[in-house]
């Protein structure tokens, strides 16, 4: 058993479709919804942690991208631009899941991306705009 | 054996200066002792990078064709003021595009203000400039729509009215329901963070809490090149309450700095955008504090366990100018991650970069002992701590009876 963390985009024509469910039912997995939101661009996203065996989850995740959903590791979505980012500390009071946090030794900020649930809390929060989403 | 800055240059231009960070000093004081420190060592170097409003650039554009007495102008969209002659322009960092929609709604992100002008000048970008004027007979022109870059100016300074804030306070939230947004960055609610902005035993008037070397004149490290210190800074209190070390406890001295925009670095000038609160820009400072005598190797060696901070309420006490501090900190604790308030465990986090502090205190001792960089001894002292002088905060006098 595995669990991966992933972005889920639904364009505006999949929007009414029970994509997830089906991806339960026929590939059984579990899943633990982290975000979910309808965009500006009235598409629908959705940020999963997807657990079950490797097999299952790259069959469901292949056949979530045959029916038109954008499937993106989580990882891949939430960026620290380095050279932007002064290592402050401004951003880390507002991390939900403690994926921001200073090393109290070397004063620098570390960003955990596996802990990262793309809140975009940080993003508003850092001073310097070190924190980007790239949905 | 006291020592002159003119020993200290000279040791600097012969290459045998010995120069350390505010870091480093801690360890040889605690080591070697305060009078064999204050023999062997010449100068201590110290530094800051944080937000620091009450910055802003001095531009002289050239004069057009034809002439034109510039009255408003904008800078990539940011008001820049005109009302200093024909093309000398003020831009402050705090300055907001003027389509910005500020706090509404509210919290605003403040994305793009006069400190990002500033930064993207130095980083060499083009800025448009736009500009009005009423025409005069000698200077006709009434509109201009321009590209500028900086290396075209005649002249462009980084002109600071108040920065380095000598210690400052400690800014928590005890409203219980709603968090808020300042320039201490976003304040948990029902005191669930502190924020904090100091270098602390790394930062340059810590380690010179009675300004003895650091006055009109003094040369520093301003944003990536050599600046210098021209007046006492706004809002310069040197009365504020002091520990038995002599270090205020909390927002005492402060500078006016001045340098060469076109010699500095973005890597230590960046416009920042404070949820909620506003644009403004954080700036790099590093001050080399000479080793005159027994008690500067005392101060220099101050370290975070022996700065102390207030704690202050911003969710009310501070907007409304009232109330007392919760209770004083030390630096040590609040980089522990975590300080108690009315009995309980607070997660802290810093607004000021120690690791930029690191860095600009070092380059500065790198600057210092490749015989880059000498002392300059102040032309005229700073307000003292016995001066008298106070922070007041403005006395309200009723207008027309009082009517609004």
């Amino acid at each position: 058993m595995e669990t991966r963390r992933v972005v889920l985009r639904f364009p505006k024509q999949l929007i009414d479709q029970p994509i997830t469910s089906q991806l339960v039912k026929n590939f059984d997995l579990e899943f633990n919804i982290m975000r979910a939101d309808i965009t500006e661009e009235s598409e629908g996203l959705l940020v999963l942690g997807l657990t079950g065996k490797r097999a299952s989850l790259e069959k469901g995740l292949a056949w979530a991208r045959e029916q038109g959903v954008h499937v993106q590791p989580l990882s891949k979505d939430v960026v620290r631009i380095e050279r932007k980012c002064t290592h402050c500390g401004a951003c880390i009071n507002v991390c939900p899941t403690t994926a921001l946090t200073i090393d109290l030794e070397t004063r620098e900020v570390g960003y955990n991306s596996n802990r990262c649930i793309a809140c975009e809390l940080c993003v508003p929060a850092c001073p310097y705009g070190a924190m980007h989403i790239a949905f | 054996m006291p020592k002159t800055y003119a020993e200290i240059n000279e040791r600097i231009r012969t290459g045998k200066v010995v120069v350390v960070t505010a870091e480093e000093m801690i360890d040889i004081v605690e080591e070697e002792g305060v009078k064999k420190a204050a023999e062997r060592v010449d100068v201590v170097t110290t530094g800051t990078f944080g937000p620091m409003c009450s910055t802003g650039a001095v531009l002289n554009i050239g004069h057009t064709t034809p002439r034109m007495k510039i009255s408003k102008a904008w800078l990539n969209g940011v008001p820049a003021y005109g009302g200093l002659a024909a093309v000398d322009l003020y831009i402050g960092a705090t300055e907001a595009r003027e389509d910005d929609p500020l706090n509404t709604p509210h919290p605003g992100e403040f994305r793009y203000g006069g400190g990002h002008v500033i930064e993207g000048l130095i980083a060499g970008e083009d800025v448009r400039l736009t500009a009005q004027a009423y025409g005069t007979d000698c200077y006709p022109r009434k509109k201009l729509d321009t590209w500028i870059n900086l290396k075209d100016l005649n002249q462009a300074y980084l002109c600071n009215p108040r920065n380095c804030y000598q210690n400052y306070g400690v800014a928590v939230n005890v409203n219980t329901e709603r968090d808020i947004y300042t320039y201490m960055g976003v304040v948990k609610k029902d005191l669930g963070s502190a924020s904090y902005c100091s270098a602390g035993q790394l930062s340059p008037l810590l380690n010179d809490p009675y300004y003895r070397t650091v006055g009109i004149g003094t040369r520093i490290f301003l944003a990536g090149t050599q600046g210098m210190v021209f007046w006492e800074g706004t809002q310069h209190c040197p009365t504020t309450p002091r520990g038995e070390n002599g270090v205020p406890k909390g927002g005492a001295g402060t500078l006016a700095v001045v340098g060469d925009l076109k010699r500095m670095s973005d890597r230590f000038f960046r416009g920042v955008s404070f949820l909620g609160y506003g644009c403004s820009s954080a700036v790099g400072i590093g001050i080399p504090i000479p080793i005159l005598d027994e008690d500067m190797a005392r101060y220099t060696a101050v370290k975070d366990s022996e700065i102390f901070a207030p704690i202050t309420d911003y969710s009310y006490n501070y907007g409304h100018n009232e109330g007392k501090p919760l209770g004083l900190v030390s630096y040590a604790e609040l980089k522990t991650g975590s300080i108690k308030v009315k009995g309980r465990d607070i997660p802290t986090n810093p607004l000021s970069s120690y690791k930029k502090a690191q860095e600009i205190a070092t380059l500065l001792k790198d600057w210092i002992a490749s015989g880059n960089f000498t002392l300059q001894e102040p032309i005229q002292m700073l307000p003292q701590a016995d001066s008298g002088l106070k922070f007041k905060s403005l006395r309200e006098r009723p207008v027309n009876g009082g009517a609004m």
